[in-house]
């Protein structure tokens, strides 16, 4: 990576040339090689990514947009449903990953048996996964309803007519997805943590709440920091979750960005409103990308 | 939980209540275990049962309000398999589909990844960094919100309605959790080991082959997996790029299914159930290599 280091700790080359030194020090058929090596990727990633950032950019381009796109009611409502989803959706997840990965940390066959049943929402593909939640869901048919009557005799609402039940149920099938795969991330941080540390902090009477305060969560804290900005960003980009659960109903009241920008682009025929919708996120991406690029290239943490 | 006395009888008495005490933490702690571990169980299963409950009932029999099927039935997975009713006419295309795409993202992040790990993290390449950035950026972009221009210049390349274009977008958005996993992974083999073969003659290409690959095995199955799971979870690029019925992928079938009127459920839910067989059966194959991948390289959910 850091070329300078490469060429102290490589033994000096017997023709020093400046074309080699370009290099990297590697000798002319091998330099082919390595840039054939990388030709491919770079190519996908002009064509597939750099390009179609362009592209956007250019599409979201004309100032003449936004204010169309700030007047639109959907839209204003789409703000404060994707701050509540951010905010509810990536805390509550995270803190329920932190605290069932001490839980999953006990010893036992048990344990290990639940884990396995525990991951099976991360391995079950979403479209089968929120398609199976919205019909649960359904205020006439749908099972949750007819378990609350069977089991409590209580006439359970219709959870998806309603913007906030809509959007509880958004958050909360979003939460049942991922929390097993931070739960999993996190107890590989907590297996991480070298036994001597755990036992002489036992020995130390730091047991229970006070070794969770005092030893695990200073040396998780890096990792849960990275796993919380990442996790901001995937659910940002989240769309399937608002489409199959709420499909963005009733009356469009549960949009995220995500799905407002399709639903402009395609159901509305204004592609480039539906740009400027996603580019309207641009003041929160664009710092959340800085810090992680800088925390992902410069910490010791592997997730 | 000693207490030093002089008193035996004393002493006897303290360890009896503390022995008590650990008994009743013990017990409560077990107690407390159970408790979460059924809210758990019933956390997960709850949507997935849903999912069984719904195909196992008889065409019509939907509209009802039992907690399990009063007369199990396994017609609806029948009708599924042999594309038994006008919306699975073309069931088994589209699962083919599905099996193409997430075989080809495999393969081809695998194969990017793999070459361009080894040109940054073993041959040293000058620049490597910009490349690996590139990845970095591309990482840690939301996917769904670079769909709208890929749509439009997926239309201008002529490839809409063509299963390589969404194939081209999965690539590009898995290859960099493969680069980091494999340069992470690279990091544990001596470069020792290349140097000398590279003594002995051998060109980088087979250093490639007959070294570095086979040396990262293990490394190419966590991320293999990671990449067909991937491609099986997607939804948006599919619904967005694929619109003829031969041509589209179960997820967008199903899709289709959701937004009509006459909603048959229990198809709906037979067809997801036989769509989340290969994925689930997968990942509990392959769980132990797919968790040691999550801590060796980045995360992508």
């Amino acid at each position: 990576m850091d070329s300078a280091s490469v060429a102290i700790s490589r033994p000096a080359p017997w023709r020093d040339s400046l074309s080699r030194s370009l290099r990297g020090g590697l000798k002319g058929g091998e330099y082919t090689w390595a840039v054939a090596f990388v030709v491919p990727y770079l190519a996908v990633f002009v064509t597939f990514v750099a390009y179609p950032v362009v592209y956007g950019l250019w599409m979201g381009s004309d100032p003449s947009l936004y204010p169309q796109l700030f007047a639109d009611p959907v839209y204003q409502d789409t703000v404060v449903n994707t701050v509540l989803y951010l905010a509810l959706g990536v805390n509550v997840k995270m803190f329920l990953a932190l605290l069932l990965s001490g839980f999953f940390m006990r010893p036992g066959w048990w344990m290990k048996t639940l884990l396995l049943l525990f991951v099976l929402p991360w391995a079950v593909p979403q479209i089968s996964a929120f398609i199976s939640i919205h019909w649960m869901l359904n205020g006439e048919w749908g099972f949750l309803n007819n378990a609350l009557y069977s089991l409590f005799h209580i006439e359970g609402p219709f959870w998806l007519n309603e913007r906030w039940s809509a959007l509880g149920a958004v958050i909360v099938s979003h939460i049942w997805k991922w929390t097993p795969f931070w739960t999993l991330i996190l107890l590989a941080g907590r297996m991480a943590i070298p036994l001597e540390i755990r036992d002489t902090a036992r020995v130390d009477g730091a047991t229970g709440v006070r070794g969770f305060v005092h030893i695990t969560f200073p040396l998780l804290a890096n990792l849960y920091l990275i796993s919380t900005l990442l996790s901001t960003i995937f659910l940002l980009g989240d769309f399937n979750a608002v489409y199959f659960v709420s499909g963005g109903g009733p009356a469009d009241s549960t949009h995220v960005l995500a799905t407002i920008g399709i639903r402009d682009a395609f159901d509305l025929a204004q592609p480039r409103l539906g740009v400027a919708a996603v580019m309207s996120a641009l003041p929160l991406v664009i710092p959340l990308v800085i810090v992680l690029m800088r925390k992902l290239r410069t910490t010791e943490v592997q997730i | 939980m000693s207490t030093i006395t002089a008193d035996p009888r004393l002493a006897s008495l303290a360890s009896t209540q503390a022995r008590r005490a650990v008994h009743r933490r013990q017990y409560l702690s077990q107690a407390g275990v159970l408790v979460v571990s059924v809210l758990l169980v019933i956390w997960t299963i709850v949507p997935i049962y849903n999912m069984v409950l719904i195909s196992l009932e008889p065409e019509g029999d939907v509209f009802n309000s039992h907690l399990w099927p009063k007369v199990p039935s396994l017609e609806s997975f029948w009708s599924v398999l042999t594309e038994g009713h006008w919306y699975l006419e073309h069931f088994w295309r589209q699962f083919a589909n599905s099996f193409y795409m997430g075989g080809m993202v495999t393969i081809l992040t695998l194969l990017f990844g793999s070459l361009t790990s080894f040109s940054i993290g073993r041959m040293r390449i000058r620049h490597g960094w910009l490349v690996s950035n590139c990845a970095l950026l591309t990482y840690v972009i939301p996917a769904s919100f670079l769909a709208i221009p890929f749509y439009r210049i997926m239309q201008n390349y002529g490839l809409a309605n063509n299963l390589w274009s969404v194939i081209a977008a999965l690539v590009a958005f898995a290859t960099p959790y493969a680069i980091f996993v494999f340069q992470e992974y690279g990091r544990s083999i001596p470069i020792e080991v290349d140097e000398s073969a590279r003594i002995d003659g051998a060109s980088p290409f087979q250093i490639y082959r007959r070294i570095y690959l086979p040396l990262m095995a293990p490394a190419l199955v966590a991320v293999g997996t990671y990449a067909l799971l991937l491609a099986w979870n997607e939804f948006l690029y599919q619904f967005l790029l694929l619109s003829t019925k031969s041509s589209m992928t179960v997820p967008v079938a199903l899709a289709q299914f959701l937004n009509s009127d006459q909603s048959p459920w229990n198809y709906m839910m037979a067809t997801a159930i036989v769509y989340s067989v290969p994925p689930v059966a997968i990942y509990y194959a392959f769980r132990r290599r797919m968790t040691a991948g999550l801590t060796m390289g980045g995360v992508k959910g």
